[in-house]
Parts: structure tokens; C-alpha cells; sequence
């Protein structure tokens, strides 16, 4: 059947078989990731750990959530089977992500650290500590 | 039909063709997307400064760890497990949706698009469960000395540091009280997005049930809306990261 879409040159539709075993393929190992995911956040709860595990633990979920979103862009919005310009043309601009993350929560610790030296309450209502904290909130 | 093999040599810009090899209207949603993205990771990471300024934060298995008819048992994360699944699973659907519109296989199109808005309207119900958990659920807060019952509002937070009163008993402090306003105001957000996303939904089921895709000879209408449908997913996963995981 000729298309009545003239933009589109070359079509790469996969087999349908072998595109529902890509999808089911792809949806368990979203689920799994999830479980493990899970498993991590209650581990976290669960078991008195110091603050440099939990920090690794937290960062190990995630790395496994930024997998999850490259499936779910790469697979099921088929963000892999475009142009390699196109792709480009999404990814880059992304990229100022990283400043953005690392700029504003830097910015929001540095406002704690300020605000816990300068404010005469250092460090009030610090989780263990908080019996203590109770009288003194200003 | 052309081949593959030919796709190196192409010159793309030669004229004659798209150089994206999309449609208009699958390019023009990608780039909408991109820039969701971006008001979605602005609230995020304003959330992340907030909380990266505070010496207390709640702890997200203490505050979700409710379940529907399971009275109070201490059920962390569960609830927000299965809403996460709704949606992964709601996100397949949507993807044999579009596969479906491929081969033009319009009886597969209408039974697939079914299955993702009542993954949608589910997600939907159990988000309004939540926020009415949440808002209506009332905790023991000691406020200047005096208990007092508070549920979890854009102003008030009942999940602050653990403390015994004067009286021995076991209370909370109040918490920050960032935390209900970025809470309620980025799951709502994304609520509304999935909102937006059953209604396009419906609106492409009608038009597939009507026979206008059958009309037009192609299903790429349902490809644009799965787009949206699976960036509403994608979402999920960074919301349910930084409220409940970490």
C-alpha cells in the first residue's frame, strides 16, 4: 500500500513477532529493575546502615532508574529506531540536565551550611538529636 | 520498497525528503516532550535544592506506608509499588496499541487503547486514595508544647523528628513544610498529565471506533498519543524516585 505520508522515506517496523518478544522482554526487565528498586528503599528502612551506605544505596537506585528511563525512551517510544540526528536533536539539549542537578542541589547545600553556622541554631532539629531541639526553635 | 542498506548514503539534506524521516507531527511531539521534560525536572530539582537546605527530611517509608482495606499495617511502599506497576503495565498496552495501528489492525488499535485508559483511570483512583490518605490522615504533631492532630497539607507536615511529650507519650515534631507543597504539587502535575493523557486517549479510541484512522489509511495519530502516553510513564519513574525511593 503506498503511504499517503511523504515524509517518512524508509519504514522500520519490526516483525511482529519478534517486536512482542522485544516488549515483553523489555517490560520484565522494567519490572525486575522496579522490584530491585524496592527492595533497595526497604533495605534502606529496614536495616540501621551509616550515612555513606545509605548515600551509595541511594545512588545505585538511581543509576538503576535512569535505566529504566532508557528503556522505556529507546524501546517503547522508539527513540532508538529514529535518525541519528533526530535522536541528537533530543539528547543534547538534555545534557544541560547535568548542570542544572548539579548546580541547584550544590546551592541547596551551600544554603544549609550557611544557615547552620550563621543562624545560631546549629544544626536544630538534626534527626537524633531532636529532643534537644524542641525548646530552642526560634 | 527502498531498502535499509541504502540508509547510510541518503543525502538527507539533499532535498526532496525529511531529513528526520518522521512526520511532522511525531517531530513537533518529540520536541514538546523535550520541553515537558524540562518543567518537570525544573520542580523536581527545585524540590532537591529544598530538601538539600534542610537538616530534616521525612523519611518516605514512613510516610507511604499505607494500603487500601489494610487498616494500619505498616505496609511501606507498597501502595506506590502497585501504581507503579499500573502504569508500566499501562505503558505496554499502549505500546501494542501502536503496533497494532502498524499493520492496521483496527480491532487490535480499539482493544488495546481500552486496556490503556482503564490503566489510566486506575492510576488515576489510587492517586486520589493517596492524596485523600495523606491529607485526611491525622498524626499526633507537638506544636509549642501542646499536641496537636494534623494530616499532611501544602502547610502543614506531621512527619517532623520523633520526640516524647511532656507527658511521655511518642510524638512528631512538625516536619519542613516544603515538603506536602512539592509533594501534592508535582504528583499533581504529573496527575494531570496522566488526566490529559486517558482523555487523548478516549478521544483516539473514538476516532478508531469511527473508522477515521481506517479512513486516512494509517494509525499515526495513536503513535503521537503513545508518545505522550509513555512520556507520562517516564515521569512516573523520576517522581516515584525522588519521593519515595530516595
Amino acid at each position: 500500500m503506498e503511504h499517503s505520508v511523504q515524509e517518512v522515506s524508509f519504514h522500520h517496523e519490526p516483525e511482529g513477532s519478534t517486536f512482542v518478544k522485544k516488549v515483553i522482554k523489555t517490560t520484565v526487565i522494567l519490572s525486575v529493575i522496579t522490584v530491585i528498586e524496592l527492595g533497595l528503599g526497604l533495605l534502606m528502612y529496614a536495616v540501621d546502615m551509616g550515612s555513606t551506605l545509605v548515600l551509595f544505596i541511594k545512588g545505585v537506585i538511581v543509576i538503576l532508574s535512569l535505566a529504566k528511563a532508557f528503556y522505556i525512551v529507546g524501546i517503547f517510544m522508539h527513540l532508538g529506531d529514529e535518525i541519528k540526528n533526530l535522536i541528537m536533536t533530543i539528547v543534547v539539549p538534555l545534557m544541560l540536565f547535568i548542570w542544572f542537578i548539579a548546580a541547584f542541589l550544590w546551592d541547596g547545600s551551600s544554603w544549609r551550611n550557611l544557615r547552620n553556622t550563621f543562624n545560631g541554631t546549629p544544626a536544630a532539629v538534626e534527626a537524633p538529636a531532636a529532643e534537644k531541639g524542641t525548646g530552642e526553635k526560634h | 520498497m527502498a531498502t535499509v542498506q541504502a540508509h547510510g548514503e541518503v543525502k538527507w539534506w539533499s532535498g526532496g525528503k525529511s531529513p528526520f524521516n518522521v512526520e511532522y507531527g511525531k517531530l513537533m511531539m518529540w520536541y514538546f516532550l523535550m520541553s515537558d521534560a524540562f518543567t518537570f525536572g525544573a520542580f523536581l530539582i527545585s524540590y532537591g535544592t529544598i530538601r538539600f537546605s534542610q537538616n530534616y527530611w521525612p523519611d518516605p517509608n514512613e510516610v507511604f506506608n499505607a494500603f487500601p482495606f489494610a487498616g494500619h499495617a505498616n505496609l511501606p511502599l507498597a501502595f506506590v509499588s502497585l501504581m507503579t506497576f499500573i502504569l508500566i503495565v499501562s505503558s505496554v498496552t499502549m505500546v501494542l496499541a501502536v503496533h497494532a495501528g502498524h499493520s492496521n489492525d483496527k480491532k487490535g488499535v480499539v482493544k488495546w487503547m481500552i486496556w490503556t485508559i482503564i490503566g489510566g483511570i486506575a492510576f488515576l483512583a489510587c492517586q486520589a486514595w493517596e492524596w485523600t490518605h495523606l491529607i485526611m490522615g491525622d498524626h499526633s504533631v507537638l506544636i509549642n508544647g501542646e499536641i496537636k492532630q494534623i494530616g499532611t497539607t501544602v502547610t502543614m507536615n506531621p512527619w517532623g523528628p520523633h520526640t516524647s511529650s511532656a507527658s511521655g507519650e511518642h510524638v512528631n515534631l512538625p516536619g519542613p513544610v516544603a515538603f506536602g507543597g512539592y509533594f501534592f504539587g508535582i504528583t499533581g502535575f504529573h496527575g494531570f498529565h496522566v488526566f490529559s493523557g486517558v482523555i487523548i486517549n478516549i478521544v483516539m479510541l473514538v476516532m478508531a471506533i469511527n473508522g477515521t484512522f481506517e479512513r486516512k489509511g494509517h494509525y499515526l495519530m495513536i503513535e503521537k498519543a503513545g508518545l505522550y502516553w509513555h512520556f507520562v510513564d517516564l515521569v512516573w519513574v523520576f517522581v516515584f524516585l525522588c519521593f519515595y525511593l530516595i
